[in-house]
């Protein structure tokens, strides 16, 4: 400061020059004119732009960790469903296996029961139609049986009891007889 | 081009070292209007550069930036993280318009000062000093009488509580010479001085150097030709960080100002 005022002093001795603390008027109009464009440009249009482009970069951050925050819950939440509806999927899997696997033993155990049945009843109704066919056998030879025995007793009491050799020339035509009348019949039925 | 004026001033075989005659300029040529000067002429290409770096940053915004608005940014950034909230606090943002014109426009102002050819840091003639200070003077008393009421303002500067009673003999008659009149004063002086030395030193440097290796070459001048033409260097360099720093001091106490007119309590 005194150096200041000191050339001041000198300058104002040597006359010819201006005191430099003394302001010309002619630069403080034009500082003033120049200082008010850059107000005017700089701070009043320029630097708003810049703030509001800053605070808008901020949100974009902001709302990107928030977005980003949100759908991670989310994610963690849907895996938590599905890892829930897996473990019930399970269980009902093992459930109805458990389910089936006793059915099938039932049913195999039913069809088993069943079968036995049939069979019993097959073996009865085949025990009872060969009872039956015996019967009836029995009863034809009978009858037949009957009838061959009265005509043999015919046949050889007509003939003469003379010896051994034509008793069974008799039988043996007979037996003849009887395998011709047997042919003859299921030729006709045929 | 100093050197050359002491020449033709003086005419002799002796080395004058640069006075205050270094800042007095004419019209820029015959017939040219009076304002028209050299100091005018770089206030104005300081608007420009000024104006047009910041249109380039900012003019089209981009939520990703490129090129020119990062460095724009950079300087936003910095005034409003060093200087508006450090100062005003939570609203300092609010007057982030006013100080990143207030630094720039200084800045570009001062560091005229060794842009080659020009070479004339603005704020060295005084009224490019005086013409912030004052709209910062301005807008401090506005404030204060706007936030804390004109009583207010006289008692928070005057009285500022917790202190005892006699002190306030002494302290009342200071706070206010301090703040209502010196206030401006210094603010604008001390951007104002800065400017001047600096100019003056480089001038000084420059001229031994150009009167000891060129104008009057001797085997005994030579030497301090040499450390004159070494220490303009050197000047310069330092007077580069001294633009910066005033640009900065003048904008961090134009913050603070306005800061304590909206936050007495602090």
């Amino acid at each position: 400061m005194s150096n200041l005022l000191a050339a001041a002093a000198v300058a104002a001795e040597e006359g010819g020059h201006g005191n430099p603390l003394l302001p010309h008027a002619s630069e403080l109009v034009f500082g003033t004119i120049s200082f008010a464009i850059v107000l005017i440009l700089v701070g009043w249009k320029l630097v708003p732009q810049i703030q509001k482009t800053l605070e808008e970069r901020t949100d974009a951050i902001e709302g990107g960790l928030k977005r980003a925050e949100e759908v991670q819950q989310e994610a963690k939440e849907t895996l938590e469903a599905y890892k829930r509806q897996l473990a019930e999927a399970r269980h009902d899997a093992a459930r109805l296996r458990e389910e089936a696997k006793e059915q099938g033993a039932q049913i195999i155990a039913e069809m088993r029961q069943e079968a036995q049945a049939e069979a019993r009843r097959i073996v009865e109704a085949a025990h009872a139609q060969i009872e039956a066919d015996r019967q009836q056998a029995l009863q034809q030879l009978r009858a037949e049986i009957g009838a061959l025995s009265v005509e043999l007793a015919g046949r050889v009491v007509g003939e003469s009891l003379e010896d051994s050799a034509r008793q069974s020339r008799v039988v043996d035509r007979f037996l003849a007889e009887l395998e011709e009348r047997t042919r003859t019949q299921e030729r006709i039925s045929s | 081009m100093i050197a050359r004026q002491l020449l033709a001033a003086e005419g002799g075989n002796e080395f004058q070292a640069p006075g205050t005659e270094i800042f007095d300029w004419g019209p820029l040529w015959d017939g040219a209007p009076s304002w028209l000067t050299k100091p005018t002429l770089i206030v104005a290409l300081s608007v420009i550069i000024v104006c047009g770096f910041f249109w380039a940053a900012f003019s089209k915004p981009k939520l990703v930036p490129r090129g020119v608005q990062n460095i724009g940014e950079v300087g936003y950034l910095f005034v409003r993280d060093q200087v508006a909230r450090p100062m005003i606090g939570k609203d300092g943002d609010k007057w982030m318009p006013f100080l990143l014109s207030t630094f720039f426009f200084i800045l570009v102002m001062n560091l005229m000062g060794v842009i080659p050819v020009l070479q004339l840091p603005a704020p060295s003639h005084i009224a490019f000093a005086i013409v912030p200070a004052a709209v910062v003077y301005v807008l401090m008393v506005f404030l204060s009488i706007k936030h804390q009421g004109l009583g207010g303002w006289f008692k928070n500067m005057m009285f500022p509580p917790g202190l005892p009673a006699w002190l306030y003999i002494i302290l009342a008659p200071i706070e206010l010479l301090s703040t209502v009149i010196l206030r401006p004063f210094t603010h604008a002086v001390r951007l104002f001085a800065n400017m001047f030395a600096g100019h003056l030193l480089i001038a000084f440097f420059a001229s031994v150097g150009y009167w000891f290796l060129i104008e009057k070459l001797t085997p005994l001048g030579s030497g301090l030709g040499v450390l004159g033409f070494v220490m303009s260097v050197v000047m310069t360099g330092f007077e580069i960080f001294v633009q910066a720093l005033q640009a900065f001091i003048f904008t961090l106490l134009a913050a603070s100002y306005i800061g304590g007119a909206l936050h007495p309590d602090h």
